[in-house]
Formats: structure tokens, C-alpha cells, sequence
């Protein structure tokens, strides 16, 4: 076996070294009736070529993003990823490293993370970040939580525009830890009265902008109210890009920022490995979740960086921690870190607006299409469409003609009444060939 | 010295090095500044064109601050993160016994499969019609997983260890509330010997953690579990093969007991590396396992991530798997988002898409190239090379539980260091110095000092030779009062120890620009 170092006479020796005469001797714990005697029912071992042949045989029964007209969001973005980046993380001292625990030899680690809180601060206009999470869904579930610590109230306000999963989410937690929260009826216009659901009993509430429906929303007035009771606003973004364009949701009175940094960096990978950002002020850092890396020196003086405040963690305070997290979501957020310093704020600043640009294109075609109608009044890269047929109908057929249209309402919240709504997303990977496809394939089915 | 940043320069000028450079580099061990120090605000390495004019539609909310987010060249951005990564220690640098971490080896071509664009550029959203390969993938790695365990079912979303620990107690809250007890079975069982995030994990849903001490055989008595069964008790947290590297010989008979005191077993699958192919949690009568994809099926770390937690249900928990999941259908493979479109009672969602489909992928990729008769052959391997260094090791170090055949690490205590001034971290930092990372320290909390060593079955015997020598060299160093080969270490590192009381005390977790007055200062 390629991977095993240890030939049948390294094996012998060894165990003559120990005292053994064979290896299931050193298994004698385990019941001897449940000691398996032969391999378990699978195939036996293949050469590399063998398992690429497999492995690329399914792969190929997939429809990749680059290979079609590709509007598809809802959460997830396609965009373009720079080689460079790919290139570093694969970097063996990054890749198979460890959460740095031993800072002395972990410095590369370190420092970008680092670097990496830094940038994620900076973009969401917060005061601190950390050094990421599993992803938005649940680092959004976290923000909930921490919010009920900071507050010590139980009830968490979900508006109708946040991303459904990322409500599921957090009404399994919060079931599960009888919380309360109360979910608003989805609110494809962006119009909700969100505000006349805060009161004293509001530990925080949550608003996504861009919302899953694509609209822009002013969280100014909803942190003002929010205040005013002692709640928190916990601001979630799903297209980290956005940011780029839109004001922070710091400058607007977030108290936690979330979401998804998966735009930056990171590939579609069919929903995960992706890289949850989380920031907040620096006087809630004790009731952050997740992990911290700070600026410290080293016996000589010299600048280092390590893990830090880790007393709020599992290892230590076990059934006490802010959290139950072990892990974050390290070679992902090293991701996002080379491709923010490659784009620098420039480059971000340009991408957003190339963004935009094609998303109101799109959606001025779109509109001009007979039975089309664009809902959103505002919106960033995504808006969302009404269309004359159910569109779940619509992107089957779509897909036939090579074209990936976007994601039906209907998928995310079934049994709404909205299945004839398709939302629709748009990056700088969109050519002007590619929304003629979308309109003239639309035509035909509609 | 400072650098041309006006920062002190690193690698240990103040008593180690006689032959300071200008820049502070030491040839190959080069000093990088943080990107904020070398970026600029207009510098970008992706050339993108302005759009042509167009009407916004943001509605008055576009942003009116800069942001503070400096950009490097390609050319630069490549240098300055080779150069950290230089800094770094890692599997392929060097052995890794990071114990209860299993730092096996990476194999490339599960990098190389990750990338296929059928499964990394597609989107979790599109039509399933066009995904059916992803779906059969990860109904195939679900597969193994079931086979290997002897399971009934597995939710794959998880995505990471300890999101799996906390998948699995979910679907027991389930459980228990469908049986109409949730009001009374409120308390979860857990030994001291467990890993910190099961208590974390256990808390979080709303149990009462109940703990189970450890007795000096470094095993869990079912007589200590059956004390403290009552009909509170909803769960007990086992994790086996344990944390002081030891099978539990009693595990059936605590399984038994929790069962008949209408309890579920949860077993920490950390430590599944050891026993695969061996044996099967399933036989062991285990309810809900997670299985860290990125220890026993080694999906690279990644310096802390991204993990992914799968977790194995058995029979009277499979119901309650949350959404999504993968389903065999007369017409391809269907993919179950809603909870209102199991036939089953889905306890809800744990997040936004499907898991880290990136690391099935990779996981597959091993099980496939490994086959039954590797993934065995790995398991005995991990375990021979964990009792080759006991063996080298224990008439010099100390074994907490007698000098017996441990899993597929090997636990150490301090007690060997007593009267010599040198501590387990002393030890650690030392190792850094002879090019080891160190093994797991201070864990489990059961055993003083405790030193846990994982080889996995990477190593081959010439490095475990040397690796014990060298251990059995640093033992007689310490016991023959050479302290300052560890009371200063790391020498050698690109770090000497870090202050890590100062960094909690004052937290700086970002850069901010340095005041004008404080720079002329220094």
C-alpha cells in the first residue's frame, strides 16, 4: 500500500520490540467476538489511476459552473478565483499544518490570520473579527446565541428576508437550547415592519443585507429601535463582494456582523468547505465565539502572534465555554486572505461595481422579456424575478438548454404561494453572450 | 536592530545569534512584514476593466467610507505568503505526533480529485438533475462510512468534529422528546477523560453534564456508569478508543446499561483511526458517532480547517436525521432539503447546504485507494507504531497506566520529570528544537502533565527510530540537570517562547496603523 511505510519485516522487528508475537495482541481490549477477522465487505485497494478513473467518471455527470451561462446564488456565488491562490493554499506548511498551538513554529498560520481578522474588520466596518467560522449558517446560529449571552434574553426576531437555511439553522439551535424566536412571513419587497417587533424581551434581531431576495436594506432605523430596547442587531450578509459597494454594516449600527465569505477566495465545492466571518465590537470580545489570534512578543522581543483569549473555549471551560467550537475554518479563510490582498481595496471596490453593473444588465433584459418581471427596487448582484410559470418548471427546462438559471423561491421556502419567483445572480464571470442565452432560452419557455 | 519597518527583527538577536544581518533576515529564514505594513491602497493583482456607465440601483445605501484594505502585486502577494509559510510546521516537513489530532499523511491526489470541476465549480442550489454525480458521491462515501461502523444511517452535513458531537446529541434530544421524556431526561454523562468540546456540546442543547471520574487504570467502570444511571440520565459521551490512548474492554457492558436505562450512547469517534476494519462501533452497541473526516480519512488540517463531522446514527436515532439528505431514487439520486419531504421526523438543519462536499471528496479518495484491506492494514500500523515508542520509551518516561498495550497513541506523565526543574511544555519546546512538532500536552486533564503521542501510520521505522532516540536523549538531558536546553526552548524556532499572559491580558487582534509620534519614538 503506497501510503504505508512499514514493510512485512519492519513489522516482524517491531513487534519482537514490544513483546508480542502478533499485532491483535495489542487489540485485546476489544471484546474478542467483536475483533473483526477479515477485511470489512468493501473493495480492496486501487491504484491512483484506478480511483481517478472513478472519481472523474461521477465527477463528469455533473454540470460545472464554468462550462454553462451560470446565474445561480442564493448563498453561494461563482466567481472567478485567481490561480495564485489555489497555488499558496496548497503550500504544504499551510496545508498540513495544525490549529497553531504551538505558536513558535506556526507563525505563518498565525499572521495571517492576522491578517485575515484585520481585513474582515475592515470590510464589515466592526472594531474586531475572528479568525472565522464553519461558514455564515452557522456562524449566524453563534451570533444568536452570543447575543442571548450579552443581553441575557432568550428571544431572537428573524426577518423575512434572511437566507431560509440560515433560519433553519438557527431555529434548530434555538429549539434545542428552548430559546425562542419568532420568524416574520418571507418578504420578497423588502417592506417588512420588522420594527414593531423589538421590545424589552428582544435579545437581538436578525437582517440580512443583501437579503435572499436580492433587496438592499437600511439597518439604521432597525439598530436605533434595537438600542433603544437593549437588543442587538445582528447584521448577516451572504455575498461577502457586496461589501465592496454597499455601506459596512458597521457605519449603520451592527452589532455582530455574519456571513458567508465564500465570494472571496473560495470555490462553489457543491456548499462546503466555506469561510464564516464574524465580527463584532470590541466590548462583546469576551462572548465571542470561535477562535482569536493576537499580537504578542516573544522571549526576545520580537513581534509574534498566538491564540488568544482562549478561556472562553471548550478546552478549557468545557460545559461553561461561549461556545462548543473547536475548530475554524483555517485553509479557507487563508483563501480569502490572499485574494483580498491580491484585490486590495481597488481591486474589491471595482469587482463590486463590475458586479452591479452586470446584475442591472441582466435585469434590464430580463424585464423586457414578455412575462418577466423584475420585483427588487434596489439590489447588488441578485434580484429576484416573477415569472408567468412556476419556476422550478422554468429551470428545468432552462438546464435542458444549457442554461443554469438560478434558484426558484420555491426550493427554499416550499408551500409559500411564491413558486412562480426565481431569484437571479450575477458576478464578473457573466458575458454579454451569456445573457443573450439566459433571455433568448427564457423566451422559449415562457 | 530594526528591519526597514522600523520593527525589531526576529530570530533571536538578543542572545543566540552573534552574527546580526542588516535586513534581520537570516538567509533562508526571512523576516516578512505584516501585509498592511507593505500593501497599498491603490495596488491591485487582478486586472479587471471598469464597467461602462450604468444606473445603480442601491437605492442610496452604497458605501461613502474607504474601506482600509491594502492590495500586493501577484508577484508580491506570491512572496510574501511563501515566505509565512516558511514559518510553518507541517506534515510533510516532519513527524507530527500531535496526539489525539492524527496527523497522517496528506496524499495529493485527493487534492487533485477535490478539484475535478464536476465536484468543486458546481453549485449547491442547481437543478439535482444536474448533479448526479456529486450525489452519488456522497451517497457512496455515506456508504462506507455505514459499512465500516455498522450503522443504519449517517447525516453527512456536520462540518467539523465537534458540529458532528453536536448533530448527534440533537438527534438524541429528538429522540427523547418523541418518547415524551424530555421533561426529566435532562442530564448527560460524561468521564473526565473527554475531550473539552463534549461537555461544550452537550451544555450548549440545554443538558446538565454529570461527570464520570476516571480510575487509575485510565479506564471507564461500568459500575461508575451504572451509579449514576436514573431515569434524568439521557446520554453518556464515551469516547473510545479513549483519550488516554486505551480501549474501553467494558464498552458493551456500558452500552448494555445505558440502553436498559432507556439511554443513548454517544460515542466520540476521535479516535475511529484506530480501530477501523478492526472493528465496528455498530457491534459495540454505539447510537451516534461522528467520525472526523479530517483525522481518520486524512482531509488535510489546513492549520485548523476546514474540518467535516459526518455522523453515523444506528437504528432508534436514524429517524431523526436532520436535513439535507441523499436518497436513491427510481430516477436518479434525490436530494431532501425540507423536513416537510422526509418520510422520517428530520430534527432540522444544521447548515446553510449539503456539509464540506470538498472534504468527502478527499475522504473518498483515501477509502477507495486504501480499500478493506488497507484501511485494516492502517489501523495496525497506527497501532504497532504507537507501541514501537512506548516500548522505546518506557523505561525512561513514564506510563500513567502501567507499561500495557495502548490504541494508536501512547499517553505519558510527568512523574519521570519530578525533581528536575523541567516541565511537559519544557520538554515540548525542546522537541521544536531537535525539528519534532511536540506531541498533544496537558491533555487528557486526567494524567499530571500528561504528553500524548500519535505517530500514525505515516512514520515509517527508521523515523520512529530516530525519534525515539532523540526523546531518549532529551529524557537523560533532563534527568541529568541540563535545564538550559529546555527552559529557554525554542533556540531554533523562527519564535522563541511567546508571551501569551500579555497577549490575553491586552487583546490587539488587528493591525492598526502605528501612531506617527510612537514610530519616531522607537
Amino acid at each position: 500500500m503506497r501510503y504505508l511505510p512499514l514493510s512485512d519485516t519492519d513489522r516482524s522487528e517491531m513487534l519482537a520490540r514490544i513483546g508480542v508475537n502478533h499485532v491483535d495482541e495489542l487489540f485485546a481490549d476489544v471484546p474478542k467476538n467483536l475483533l473483526l477477522k477479515e477485511p470489512v465487505d468493501l473493495p480492496r485497494r486501487k491504484g491512483e489511476w484506478e480511483v481517478e478513473r472513478i472519481l472523474s467518471r461521477m465527477s463528469a455527470k455533473n454540470i460545472s459552473a464554468s462550462s454553462v451561462p451560470f446565474f445561480v446564488g442564493a448563498g453561494a456565488y461563482k466567481h472567478h478565483v485567481p490561480a495564485t491562490v489555489d497555488h499558496l493554499i496548497q503550500r504544504s506548511e499551510f496545508l498540513t499544518s495544525y490549529t497553531p498551538y504551538q505558536p513558535e513554529i506556526a507563525q505563518g498560520t498565525l499572521q495571517y490570520l492576522f491578517e485575515f481578522q484585520t481585513q474582515v474588520a475592515a470590510l464589515t466596518g466592526m472594531e474586531v473579527a475572528n479568525a472565522s467560522m464553519y461558514d455564515g449558517s452557522t456562524g449566524t446560529g453563534e451570533a444568536v446565541l452570543m447575543a442571548h449571552r450579552v443581553t441575557k434574553r432568550r428571544k431572537a426576531v428573524l426577518s423575512g428576508g434572511l437566507h431560509p437555511h440560515y433560519a433553519d439553522v438557527v431555529r434548530t439551535l434555538s429549539e434545542m437550547s428552548s430559546d425562542d424566536v419568532v420568524t416574520m412571513a418571507p418578504d420578497v419587497g423588502g417592506t417588512e415592519d420588522i420594527l414593531s417587533q423589538i421590545d424589552d424581551s428582544v435579545s437581538c434581531v436578525v437582517v440580512q443585507s443583501p437579503d435572499v431576495f436580492g433587496n438592499l436594506r437600511d439597518l439604521k432605523p432597525i439598530a436605533e429601535k434595537a438600542h433603544k430596547h437593549g437588543a442587538l442587531l445582528i447584521a448577516v450578509f451572504t455575498e461577502a463582494v457586496s461589501l465592496g459597494l454597499v455601506a459596512s454594516p458597521g457605519s449603520q449600527g451592527a452589532d455582530i456582523v455574519v456571513g458567508e465569505g465564500q465570494s472571496i477566495g473560495n470555490a462553489l465545492n457543491f456548499g462546503g468547505p466555506y469561510v464564516g466571518l464574524f465580527a463584532t465590537q470590541s466590548k462583546y470580545i469576551r462572548q465571542m465565539p470561535g477562535r482569536l489570534c493576537g499580537e504578542t512578543v516573544d522571549a526576545d522581543g520580537n513581534r509574534g502572534f498566538v491564540l488568544t483569549l482562549s478561556t472562553r473555549e471548550q478546552h478549557i471551560r468545557r460545559d461553561k465555554a461561549t461556545s462548543n467550537i473547536c475548530t475554524n475554518s483555517g485553509l479557507c479563510s487563508l483563501a480569502f486572505t490572499i485574494h483580498m490582498t491580491l484585490l486590495g481595496e481597488a481591486g474589491l471596490s471595482r469587482l463590486a461595481r463590475i458586479n452591479h453593473a452586470n446584475a442591472v444588465k441582466l435585469a434590464d433584459r430580463l424585464s423586457a422579456v414578455k412575462g418577466v418581471e423584475v420585483l427588487n427596487k434596489t439590489f447588488f448582484n441578485e434580484f429576484t424575478l416573477k415569472l408567468a410559470k412556476p419556476a422550478a418548471e422554468v429551470v428545468e427546462r432552462l438546464a435542458e438548454n444549457g442554461v443554469l438559471a438560478g434558484v426558484p423561491v420555491s426550493r427554499l421556502l416550499p408551500g409559500a404561494g411564491l413558486d412562480n419567483l426565481l431569484l437571479v445572480a450575477s458576478t464578473e464571470v457573466n458575458t454579454d453572450d451569456d445573457r443573450a442565452a439566459f433571455v433568448a432560452a427564457l423566451k422559449e419557455v415562457l | 536592530m530594526l528591519n526597514r519597518q522600523g520593527r525589531p527583527s526576529s530570530a533571536g538577536e538578543a542572545g543566540t545569534t552573534a552574527h546580526p544581518t542588516f535586513t534581520g533576515n537570516k538567509a533562508l529564514a526571512q523576516v516578512e512584514p505584516l501585509l498592511f505594513e507593505i500593501g497599498r491602497y491603490d495596488t491591485t493583482g487582478v486586472d479587471l476593466d471598469e464597467p461602462e456607465d450604468f444606473k445603480p440601483r442601491l437605492g442610496g445605501l452604497g458605501r461613502k467610507e474607504p474601506i482600509g484594505l491594502p492590495g500586493l502585486s501577484e508577484p508580491e502577494t506570491m512572496r510574501h505568503y511563501v515566505r509565512l509559510s516558511q514559518q510553518n510546521y507541517g506534515i510533510d516537513t516532519g513527524l507530527f505526533p500531535l496526539g489525539s489530532c492524527t496527523m497522517k499523511h496528506n496524499a495529493r491526489l485527493n487534492e487533485r480529485m477535490a478539484r475535478l470541476a464536476g465536484f468543486s465549480d458546481v453549485h449547491p442550489l442547481q437543478p439535482v438533475s444536474t448533479v448526479q454525480g456529486a450525489l452519488e458521491l456522497m451517497n457512496e462515501l455515506g456508504r462506507y462510512l455505514i459499512t465500516l461502523t455498522n450503522m443504519t444511517a449517517v447525516a453527512l452535513s456536520p462540518k467539523a468534529g465537534a458540529h458532528g458531537e453536536l448533530c448527534g446529541m440533537m438527534a438524541i434530544k429528538a429522540a427523547i422528546e418523541a418518547k415524551g421524556e424530555d421533561a426529566t431526561r435532562n442530564v448527560v454523562l460524561v468521564p473526565d477523560s473527554a475531550h473539552g468540546t463534549n461537555p461544550a456540546t452537550a451544555a450548549l442543547i440545554g443538558f446538565k453534564v454529570k461527570p464520570v471520574p476516571a480510575r487509575d487504570d485510565g479506564w471507564v467502570h461500568v459500575e461508575d456508569v451504572k451509579e449514576r444511571l436514573g431515569p434524568d440520565v439521557a446520554a453518556i459521551m464515551l469516547t473510545n478508543p479513549n483519550t488516554c490512548g486505551l480501549f474501553e474492554p467494558q464498552v458493551a457492558e456500558i452500552a448494555k446499561a445505558i440502553h436498559d436505562a432507556g439511554a443513548y450512547f454517544y460515542c466520540d469517534g476521535a479516535n475511529f483511526n484506530a480501530i477501523v476494519g478492526k472493528a465496528k462501533p455498530g457491534d459495540l452497541g454505539v447510537d451516534a458517532m461522528h467520525i472526523n473526516l479530517h483525522k481518520t480519512f486524512s482531509t488535510p488540517h489546513g492549520g485548523g480547517g476546514p474540518g467535516s463531522g459526518p455522523v453515523v446514527l444506528s437504528a432508534r436515532l436514524a429517524p431523526f436525521a436532520p436535513v439535507p439528505f441523499v436518497r436513491a431514487g427510481q430516477d436518479g439520486f434525490e436530494l431532501v432539503e425540507q423536513e416537510s419531504d422526509a418520510a422520517e421526523k428530520p430534527f432540522g438543519r444544521m447548515t446553510a447546504f449539503h456539509g464540506q462536499m470538498g472534504m468527502y471528496v478527499r475522504a473518498l479518495s483515501y477509502m477507495l485507494s486504501h480499500g478493506s484491506d488497507g484501511m485494516k492494514q492502517a489501523s495496525e500500523d497506527a497501532v504497532l507504531n504507537a507501541n514501537y515508542i512506548r516500548a522505546g520509551l518506557a523505561d525512561l518516561m513514564s506510563l500513567p497506566f502501567g507499561n500495557k498495550p495502548c490504541m494508536h497513541e501512547v499517553l505519558f506523565d510527568d512523574a519521570w520529570l519530578k525533581d528536575t526543574g523541567v516541565t511537559t511544555l519544557d520538554v515540548a519546546k525542546a522537541m521544536i528544537d531537535e525539528g519534532y512538532h511536540p506531541m498533544t500536552m496537558y491533555f487528557p486533564l486526567v494524567v499530571h502533565g500528561a504528553m500524548l503521542i500519535e505517530p500514525t501510520e505515516s512514520e515509517s521505522k527508521a523515523s520512529l527510530d530516530l525519534f525515539i532516540a532523540m526523546l531518549r536523549d532529551l529524557a537523560m538531558a533532563a534527568k541529568n540537570g541540563d535545564k538550559e536546553r529546555f527552559i529557554g526552548a525554542p533556540y531554533h524556532a523562527p519564535r522563541r517562547r511567546l508571551d501569551e499572559t500579555r497577549a490575553a491580558r491586552n487583546p490587539v487582534l488587528k493591525w492598526t496603523p502605528p501612531a506617527p509620534v510612537a514610530e519616531a519614538a522607537e
